[in-house]
């Protein structure tokens, strides 16, 4: 049992620090609501209600999926890029600048459009990690600066060049059909960008796991020295890493405009690259993972949305609830004591097996 | 064309400019003094956001103005506090506490808000106080200078004399010293007795008193309702902007008042056909190749980076 | 007289599962100066961290001045009177000398303001005191680190510090700087204050303390007077073995010269003078060790030989290659094996599995991946086929490093740089910290390897380690060659021991000497 407690510990606490935030949404909600139990139900089962709540779900997730996964490109090689936000934006009006002004069959039109995002998205990411890798400049601040790059750029770009001045807001030109990714779930919005998520999902596990580039990745994401001392080109990691936080995160940002809106219609900037550092770090930066975090999250949001619909209860609570979790997901000492007496007791049944150093 | 010129030379563009420097300044002395500790906080966003929505609330419910600042700064203080609890005690990594805070502090106002008003937009149906605005005296009869520094709000005149402040803290107390001690090297600061997690804690406190002031400026001066989200990004370009200064008192103020100009221009601007997108940018952008600069510098050993001296 | 300080029975077992101090007891005499000697990982760095407060011992008591105390915190040992320089040191670089010296206890004026004046003028009144000048209103960051270990000594003097704890304080030290650092002790020892010395050279215990306690493993060997010890007495507590151990033999032939080091010199960030101007050869067959004391040049050295690190001036040839400029995976290709100094810092990803961490330098190659794609079951087999060769105990290759001990990690190091078939191997602290079966396996292996006509640079801070094995010992001080010895079984540590400490030089070292050619 000890020894499960702390081959899974970190799995454990995921799991309390979720139950925590859930039942404090419960007690949040007995308080502030006039019918309690109502609105619960709405927050909690709401979501699974019919085709259409479950279809929001999936829709949700999608650009969250593709940005947890991009952020988690970087983390795992310990670059703390939080510049999904950027590339998404700057990708999806770039591709959707590309997509307004070409004229193509509908299955080249998606690839190349698509394309086209990935490119940006990836080249976006290289500014942070060439300036990380060449000058030593902080890829937090980096990022966080370019990504309000990317915001205005992408503003420009589309209110400038690509509006479409006969519709009532600042949006671009409607793509024309040929671009668009199909809804194919009646009753939803449910678009092949799921599909494409899943599937960078699959593609981006296997790459981590399974090829010798994401050995390279996660061995510098682990220890950058020994990832150097055994000949790993970590200059070259530590930029490829950070160009795929911005390729998937630039994809899935076009996949949202041609699966949802089918024109460009952010004047905000949308904030899938924060949701991406949150499914990120409850997925332990686990592709597979972070589809579940990622569905559990927009489980949330769409729970949000019932509140919303159907109750007294404002749906930023989620805002709240959501971030309760990260911080006890995310917070180290949580629960270690637990873990520790369980390894110290361990130790002593084992005193005489070996004496390490460590002084 | 010629009109914005001449609105731009004109007295006014220099009084919008500190007037729309002082929540960017309160806030990049809030990251300017976690940053010298040691941990930057990239939470003033949240920050800012709760002492607005807290300085609002009090001052519809209590009508003292008094009360809404205490308990503004008490707010923005607490949220520093919760951020030093988990980063210290708890061992959450700062970066992510701050963005956890963010996201916290978005819900829990605009829930708040909602549960207060029935609005979730704005807090405009509440009769809210402001901070009065002051006319200097002898300042104000001076022809050019009058019209830019006088008549202000009086949290801009107390954001110009925080830069102040934070100098005398930083350069003129044992608590500056030890915060400096702290951030190169919190070995040597633990060596001496010093208890590091309370410097640090002490930093974030006034990180989240600095930043209360930005959020109260906001809700309570530079508009006069607390809106959803109000800081519209402020607390990260604080980060831009102290960074540019090096976290430094005065070369903080010039980050700020960099960003300031530049907001102000794009307001003015913005009523022509002229890409204020791209002015907009130029600040951020310029800080990507300053934080490149200065950490090649460090990096090819022009500069001495701190940690390796000893 | 009652000690100053007593230690009872303290145990202290990190988190982890390691015993650092195992029922450790000790007595320190007032106005002596006391030396603490061990091995790394001997526990030493443990106990002192247990006397200043940073730890706090699972079991145990500490009586100071006679009575028991609790210490929570650094604050506590401080406001008892116990001050510790660091091995390394403890101040901020960015302030000057006076605002580090009076940090924590800073005088005020008023209530609320640091007055700057008074710090400089507490800092030239204890400077003088003591007769330990510094500049107090430089900052450290400009100063040269006898001078900052100073600002240190003074710093825990001005705490009123009766006893002080110094933890390998001559290892950044230049010899000058350390005779001048043992004046000032005995002058501290004689004026009424206690000093407890920790180290791990000998000559430097020897000459300088009263009372030697030995540690190994966690405990405490012995605690006896200097005078009743000699070196070869405290080296044989220290390690458990005999120091005469049996040397090896050189081979009688030798081979080419596979790594040549030429006119290597090296300046860092700060503008210091690391490494100048080095050349030798390690032939094929034959183990050349580098003795020296720690710090002198030996760490960049093995950096600029594997790639780590660019020299600043000269070439390194590998099988007569140029690779001055090669990277490290192109001097892995062309030979080189390394085992690094430092294990958990450069030799393995600690939160990686066993198997990552043996296939660092091979992954890409045919057998490990196909076009990009890892084939783990032939890891895997792979790395079961080392853990069995290289007797490594762990329960499977997909166990985490930090699971294994010491000495098994330091097994899997060898174990991948071993079997990648090297031509040079750059042993650097091989058997570091490390139980003495794996030592003594690590040894045998590396005899095994030149043997088999492998070229082997040996970098040790263990003289024992270079004797032993050498076919060839040079001599590093202050980032110069200063001696090469061709025949080492005609000499003892001793006769080492001035070159290392920088007070002989050999003045005819000619190229052909250090080739080795010449001798053969």
């Amino acid at each position: 049992m000890e020894k499960l407690i702390l081959r899974y510990f970190n799995l454990l606490r995921t799991a309390i620090a979720i139950t925590i935030g859930v039942i404090l949404s419960i007690i949040i909600i007995y308080i502030v609501s006039r019918e309690p139990t109502f609105s619960l139900k709405a927050f909690l089962l709401g979501p699974f209600q019919n085709t259409t709540t479950i279809g929001n779900i999936i829709e949700t997730a999608s650009p969250i999926i593709f940005c947890g996964i991009a952020i988690a490109m970087s983390f795992q090689a310990m670059q703390f890029n939080i510049g999904a936000e950027g590339a998404f934006f700057i990708s999806a009006a770039v591709g959707t600048a590309f997509a307004v002004s070409t004229q193509m069959p509908s299955f080249l039109h998606i690839v190349t459009i698509l394309l086209i995002s990935a490119i940006t998205g990836a080249l976006w990411g290289y500014i942070p990690g060439f300036l990380k890798a060449k000058f030593m400049a902080s890829e937090i601040v980096s990022t966080l600066m370019l990504n309000y790059v990317a915001y205005y750029s992408g503003l420009y770009l589309i209110n400038y060049h690509f509006r479409d001045k006969k519709a009532g807001f600042m949006v671009s030109h409607r793509l024309a059909e040929s671009a668009w990714l199909r809804q194919f779930i009646a009753g939803t919005r449910i678009h092949w960008g799921i599909i494409l998520a899943l599937a960078f999902a699959l593609i981006t596990y296997y790459l981590l796991y399974h090829t010798t580039l994401g050995y390279e990745i996660r061995t510098t994401g682990s220890n950058q020295n020994f990832a150097r001392f055994g000949g790993i080109n970590v200059f070259k990691v530590i930029i490829i890493s950070q160009m795929l936080t911005g390729l998937i995160a630039g994809f899935g940002g076009m996949t949202e405009v041609m699966g949802i809106h089918r024109r460009f219609t952010w004047q905000l900037s949308p904030g899938y690259g924060w949701d991406g550092v949150i499914v990120a770090l409850i997925g332990k930066n686990h592709p597979i993972y972070i589809v579940f975090a990622s569905l559990f999250l927009s489980y949330l949001r769409v729970g949000g949305q019932q509140l919303k619909l159907l109750s007294d209860v404002p749906p930023e609570l989620v805002l709240v609830i959501q971030a309760i979790i990260i911080l006890l997901i995310t917070a180290e000492a949580f629960l270690r004591n637990v873990k520790n007496r369980i390894a110290i007791r361990k130790a002593g049944y084992s005193k005489e097996a070996g004496i390490e150093h460590d002084s | 064309m010629s009109t914005i010129l001449e609105s731009i030379f004109s007295p006014d563009f220099g009084f919008v400019i500190l007037r729309v420097t002082t929540p960017l300044l309160f806030a990049s002395l809030g990251v300017a003094v976690s940053a010298l500790s040691g941990t930057i906080n990239i939470g003033l966003e949240g920050i800012m956001l709760v002492s607005a929505f807290t300085g609002v609330m009090v001052s519809a419910f209590t009508r003292s103005l008094l009360l809404a600042l205490i308990a503004g700064v008490a707010a923005g203080v607490l949220l520093g506090m919760i951020l030093a609890y988990f980063h210290l005690y708890l061992k959450t990594d700062v970066i992510i506490g701050a963005i956890a805070l963010n996201f916290f502090a978005s819900g829990i106002t605009i829930f708040l808000l909602f549960l207060f008003t029935g609005d979730k937009g704005t807090s405009s149906s509440l009769r809210s106080l402001v901070f009065p605005e002051i006319s200097i005296p002898i300042l104000n009869k001076i022809p050019i200078l009058g019209r830019i520094a006088s008549g202000h709000n009086v949290l801009t005149y107390f954001a110009l004399l925080s830069v102040l402040i934070y100098f005398i803290l930083i350069y003129k107390t044992p608590l500056g010293l030890r915060i400096r001690a702290v951030g190169q090297n919190p070995e040597a600061a633990e060596s001496v007795g010093i208890n590091v997690n309370h410097i640090k804690i002490y930093a974030l406190l006034l990180s989240g008193f600095f930043g209360a002031f930005g959020g109260l400026y906001l809700a309570m001066g530079y508009v006069s309702w607390f809106s959803r989200d109000m800081t519209a990004g402020r607390g990260f370009i604080a980060i831009a902007a102290s960074t540019l200064g090096s976290h430094m008192p005065l070369r903080t103020l010039l980050g700020s008042l960099l960003f300031g100009s530049v907001s102000a221009f794009s307001i003015y601007i913005s009523s022509l056909e002229v890409p204020s997108d791209l002015i907009q940018l130029i600040p951020y952008a310029v800080t990507v190749i300053v934080l490149t600069i200065y950490s090649g510098r460090v990096f090819s050993g022009k500069i001495k980076k701190p940690k390796e001296l000893i | 007289m009652e000690p100053l300080l007593q230690l009872r029975n303290i145990t202290h077992v990190y988190p982890t599962g390691v015993i650092a101090n195992n029922n450790v007891s000790l007595n320190i005499k007032r106005n002596t100066i006391h030396a603490i000697v061990g091995e790394n990982g001997a526990g030493k760095t443990t106990l002192m961290k247990i006397i200043f407060g940073i730890l706090t011992p699972q079991e145990g008591s500490i009586i100071f001045k006679g009575k028991f105390i609790k210490l929570h915190s650094p604050n506590d040992a401080i406001n008892l009177g116990i001050g510790m320089v660091h091995q390394h040191l403890m101040l901020a670089p960015e302030l000057t000398v006076a605002e580090n010296i009076v940090l924590g206890v800073e005088p005020k004026k008023g209530k609320l303001f640091f007055d700057g004046d008074r710090a400089i003028k507490i800092t030239r009144e204890i400077a003088q005191e003591y007769g330990l000048s510094v500049p107090p209103e430089k900052k450290i960051s400009a100063l040269p680190m006898g001078i900052r270990q100073r600002v240190e000594i003074l710093k825990a003097l001005f705490r009123n510090a009766e006893l002080l704890i110094l933890d390998e304080p001559t290892s950044v030290l230049t010899p000058q700087e350390t005779d001048m650092l043992f004046d000032t002790l005995h002058s501290l020892a004689k004026s009424g204050k206690t000093i407890l010395f920790i180290s791990h050279k000998l000559k430097e215990v020897k000459a300088i303390a009263e009372n030697v306690t030995v540690m190994r493993d966690g405990r405490i060997i012995a605690t006896k007077p200097a005078g009743e010890l000699t070196e070869n007495e405290i080296a044989y507590l220290m390690v458990g073995r005999n120091l005469n151990s049996r040397r090896i033999e050189s081979r009688e032939s030798i081979g080419d010269s596979l790594l040549s080091v030429r006119n290597v010199s090296y300046i860092d960030e700060n503008g210091m003078e690391v490494l100048k101007n080095i050349s030798f050869d390690v032939h094929g067959g034959e183990i050349v060790g580098l003795a020296g004391v720690e710090g002198n040049g030996q760490t960049e050295l093995v950096k600029i030989i594997t790639g780590l690190l660019t020299p600043t001036g000269g070439n390194i040839f590998v099988n007569s290659a140029d690779v001055t400029h090669s990277s490290p995976r192109k001097r892995r290709e062309r030979g080189i094996a390394h085992i690094p100094e430092d294990r958990m810092e450069d030799g393995v990803a600690a939160n990686a599995t066993l198997q990552e961490n043996i296939i660092v330098d091979r992954y890409y190659k045919s057998g490990f991946s196909r076009f990009f794609q890892l084939l783990w079951k032939r890891i895997t087999r792979h790395t079961n086929e080392l853990i069995k060769s290289f007797s490594i105990r762990t329960q499977s290759p997909k166990s985490n490093i930090s699971m294994l001990s010491g000495g098994n990690i330091q097994k899997v190091v060898v174990a991948r740089e071993f079997s990648s078939n090297p031509d040079v191997i750059i042993a650097a602290q091989p058997t570091r910290g490390i139980d003495v079966g794996s030592a003594e396996y690590i040894h045998q292996l590396l005899i095994d390897l030149r043997d088999k006509n492998r070229a082997i640079f040996l970098v040790s801070a263990d003289l024992d380690e270079i004797l032993k094995l050498s076919s060839r010992i040079l001599v590093i001080y202050n980032g110069e060659i200063v001696a090469l010895f061709p025949d080492p079984s005609r000499i003892t540590g001793k006769q080492l021991g001035p070159y290392m400490l920088g007070l002989k030089k050999q003045e005819s070292l000619y190229q052909e000497s250090l080739n080795g050619k010449a001798h053969s």
